[in-house]
């Protein structure tokens, strides 16, 4: 082991140290942006395919899901990557970062909303008539009755895809984003210190996925609701 | 399609460059599998011997196989395997090993789940029956556990396909490298990854309806 070659120069006046905490920013921001897209647009699809009234919606709904859940992530950032901008020219002064950023967060997006769909199915009908019978509107029904109780039972869900979301923002290096993986591939070849530096990267991937469980462990604490434990939906993924 | 054009994709494009690398991709996805499934069981087994001396090992092999991405795994493997050998080995052969490393620790926990899920009753119907602790697990309580986990275990084989794709970082040649090598040869990568995309579409999304169509078949026995 030798762990000096950690102050090398990497060749542009930064040591490798420098290198690899900038590459865990650039991980954390991808992760970190596109958690936001994932949450928004999969809270959205989970609560459309839930809707009593509107078939189309929940087709549209359901559809989403099966597209961004049938394609590997790695196809599916060139896809946004190479695809897009090939078939919408406009697209082309997107930058790469904002592309994979949407494609993770559509990616992920498919299983939150299977989660969020799961956690309203979960919940009592009763809910909703007891909504309905007050006098709410559908959307008053969801924004005061059902999503505040969904919300809440699949926290433990949501806390696993957010770490598999951090973990998956790794294929990022595939288009050249600088970030952790990148960072190990990049400086294994120059350094030809492969141990030492895919140690390290391992270790900030392992302290990143604690955070983000101690987090949401934390958030979920603030907001249980005694009684109320739904079965987390079927493992697997990464 | 503004753009793009489909046409250079024919059946000696086919043959040529992509077949190869789908039989790679089912054999990978097909060997980690039935490699992932056994392993994964016999880590599960460890977990809930109630030993020490198995529990904690297998606990920490699981958990730090789950909280890294399975992009580095691959990269670790790729780096250490010809060390640990002695003699190098192609990226394909690193490929298999990795990915039956990696996915045992999440069959693991499915099988678990599975092995939790039976009743207590069951245990002890085995034991009053006389049998040892293995003879109850082989007979007893394993078939029960596969059979109420297997739509999970498909499922889990499905997405360990579409992983299987990540082996492009090590350069190994399956379905999405014949894709983008013959997108490469042809002048046409966009187009070769829009293919890859419905392929892997096409496979997942029928593969998804036939495991939601047995999930509904499977009585859950109680």
């Amino acid at each position: 082991m030798d762990w000096q070659v950690f102050l090398n120069d990497d060749g542009s006046g930064r040591t490798y140290l420098q290198w690899m905490f900038d590459a865990w920013g650039w991980t954390l921001a991808v992760a970190g942006c596109s958690w936001v897209v994932a949450m928004v647009v999969g809270s959205l699809m989970g609560v459309l395919r839930t809707l009593p009234n509107s078939p189309w919606l929940v087709r549209l709904a359901n559809a989403w899901v099966e597209l961004f859940r049938n394609i590997p992530l790695l196809v599916q950032i060139f896809l946004w990557y190479f695809v897009l901008p090939k078939i919408f020219p406009a697209m082309q002064a997107v930058p790469g970062f904002t592309l994979v950023v949407f494609a993770l967060g559509f990616f992920t997006s498919s299983r939150i909303a299977e989660q969020v769909r799961a956690g309203i199915q979960a919940l009592p009908k009763g809910q909703r008539y007891a909504g309905m019978a007050v006098g709410f509107t559908t959307m008053q029904t969801y924004r005061y009755v059902i999503l505040p109780m969904a919300f809440r039972i699949i926290f433990p869900p949501l806390t696993s895809e957010s770490m598999n979301l951090l973990k998956n923002s790794s294929v990022a290096f595939a288009v050249s984003i600088s970030e952790l993986t990148m960072f190990a591939m990049q400086a294994q070849e120059e350094t030809s210190r492969g141990v030492e530096v895919y140690l390290a990267v391992t270790a900030l991937y392992a302290v990143s996925a604690f955070a983000v469980n101690r987090v949401m462990a934390f958030v979920e604490k603030k907001m249980q609701i005694p009684g109320f434990i739904v079965a987390t939906g079927t493992g697997g993924g990464h | 399609m503004g753009g793009l054009d489909l046409s250079f994709f024919n059946w000696d494009v086919l043959s040529k460059f992509v077949l190869k690398g789908f039989f790679f991709s089912i054999q990978l996805t097909a060997v980690a599998t039935i490699g992932g499934i056994i392993f994964g069981t016999l880590l599960a087994l460890m977990r809930l011997s109630g030993k020490k001396i198995l529990m904690y090992p297998a606990t920490f092999y699981v958990n730090g196989m789950r909280s890294i991405p399975l992009v580095m795994v691959i990269l670790w493997f790729f780096l250490l395997m010809p060390t640990i050998i002695g003699r190098p080995i192609g990226a394909e052969l690193s490929a298999v090993i990795t990915f039956i490393a990696f996915e045992a620790a999440y069959f693991s926990e499915i099988m678990r789940a599975g092995i939790q899920s039976i009743p207590r009753g069951q245990v002890y119907a085995g034991q009053a029956m006389g049998m040892t602790y293995a003879q109850n697990m082989k007979l007893v309580i394993l078939p029960q556990a596969f059979r109420n986990m297997l739509p999970v275990l498909l499922t889990q084989t499905i997405i360990l396909f579409q992983d299987t794709s990540l082996v492009y970082a090590i350069g190994a040649y399956d379905l999405l490298k014949g894709f983008s090598t013959a997108g490469k040869i042809y002048g046409r990568p966009e187009e070769a990854y829009l293919l890859a995309a419905i392929v892997y579409f096409a496979l997942c999304f029928s593969l998804s309806y036939v495991v939601k169509k047995l999930q509904l078949k499977i009585a859950i026995i109680r």
